[in-house]
């Protein structure tokens, strides 16, 4: 193991990432941006006919569909399903909190 | 003393078949994957059943592992399997690995090309306050490089990163030339629970606490707020889950969130005589009733 010197760096927000900074960002191929696109995983900022533009949520949902197809084998449509019903789940559990709030 | 760690992390006995492991590693990986079940007692089972899979699933790994236990990977004079197996490809950073076997296991082709520099990218927790004042955190970063002698060596290198305020859970921060080979690092933003505020986008949540007079009288309550306690004017007859908006009070992005009181409406655990009193009172001059839908 060797140790280098420490650097500090400023980190920017990422406004937008393109097509090809998305894919090497999910670890995958351009084409398979393209097929979350298709299933309507997720959706670029603007479809133009030049390049693509995805959001931060978009890029977020785009990893998570990555790490999921990875790791338990899914298909782009079981992802597609799962990221939709983990979203449910989610809405669902937040009504939840509300409703037990601090009365336990 | 035989380790079993790995077997237990999966579940099974340590004569499990090949497939029983497959089994036991997807239904695991299903039920505790970070994606899936968020929680850090869920990403400890995934990351422990992962590591133990990335063993077992190899049958001369597990060879080794059923041999030399914990210890199975280091270097051995008679010849096995040496030290460097245990590396799994790409940066290694505060919480989690990439688990490049498994990847390439379900993924062949379309994923594996890239499987083994995944070297642009990181993930960080932070708190609530954190990114609501901004904060500077210390990023330990590994990358495999190989030295004179063509031997595998992971280079650690340190950044203190300036996390800008504003940012929001599913936010990616850019370092540029950072990544491997100078290429723009993208770090993954994850917020840790908060005790107090829920985050939803830009706007926070509050469960807000009230009593069964203050909701009905209205008048003002004491509520926290990132900035500090105000006073919340609740109004008369307020309702239970009753949704009260403080424009501007809740992340500081470019648009400002908002803050939101979810009104909660608490009984006392124990009523004092005076306040049966009270709403013995109530009870008898009060006409309302609730379950006139249901015909009763």
């Amino acid at each position: 193991m060797k140790k280098a010197k420490p650097r500090s760096a400023r980190a920017d927000l990422v406004e937008t990432l393109s097509l090809s900074e998305l894919s090497v960002f999910c670890d995958t191929s351009d084409n398979w941006v393209v097929t979350l696109v298709e299933y309507g995983v997720v959706n670029p900022v603007a479809r133009t006919a030049t390049e693509w533009e995805f959001a931060p949520p978009h890029i977020a949902r785009a990893r998570k569909a990555a790490r999921l197809m990875r790791d338990l084998g899914l298909n782009v449509a079981g992802v597609a399903l799962v990221l939709d019903l983990i979203d449910e789940r989610d809405a669902l559990a937040r009504k939840l909190a509300v409703m037990e709030g601090y009365a336990n | 003393m035989v380790d079993t760690a790995l077997y237990q992390a999966l579940g099974i006995p340590m004569d499990a078949s090949a497939d029983d492991i497959k089994r036991a590693y997807r239904k695991i990986a299903r039920k505790y994957h970070p994606d899936v079940n968020p929680g850090p007692e869920a990403d400890a089972k995934f990351k422990a059943a992962s590591a133990a899979y990335d063993v077992l699933r190899d049958p001369e790994k597990r060879a080794a592992y059923d041999r030399y236990g914990a210890d199975w990977d280091q270097p051995r004079p008679e010849g096995g399997p040496t030290g460097n197996t245990r590396w799994r490809g790409g940066f290694a950073f505060d919480e989690g690995d990439v688990n490049a076997d498994a990847f390439r296991d379900f993924f062949g082709t379309a994923f594996s090309e890239r499987a083994m520099r995944p070297d642009q990218h990181a993930a960080v927790t932070i708190t609530l306050e954190d990114a609501i004042a901004g904060a500077t955190r210390s990023l330990t970063l590994q990358s495999p490089q190989i030295d004179e002698t063509g031997r595998m060596t992971l280079q650690t290198r340190h950044i203190d990163l300036s996390i800008p305020k504003g940012v929001l859970p599913g936010q990616q921060l850019r370092l540029a030339g950072q990544g491997g080979g100078g290429a723009d690092l993208l770090i993954e933003v994850s917020f840790a629970p908060h005790p107090v505020y829920r985050v939803e986008g830009r706007d926070l949540y509050v469960t807000l606490p009230v009593t069964p007079w203050e909701a009905a009288l209205g008048g003002k309550v004491p509520m926290p707020t990132p900035a500090g306690p105000v006073d919340l004017t609740v109004p008369a007859n307020a309702r239970q889950g009753q949704k009260l908006r403080l424009q501007g009070r809740g992340m500081p992005t470019a648009v400002p969130g908002d803050l939101y009181a979810v009104l909660q409406i608490v009984n006392p655990p124990q009523l004092s005589d005076a306040a049966r009193d009270l709403y013995r009172q109530l009870a008898r001059t009060d006409t309302f009733n609730p379950r006139s839908k249901l015909g009763v």
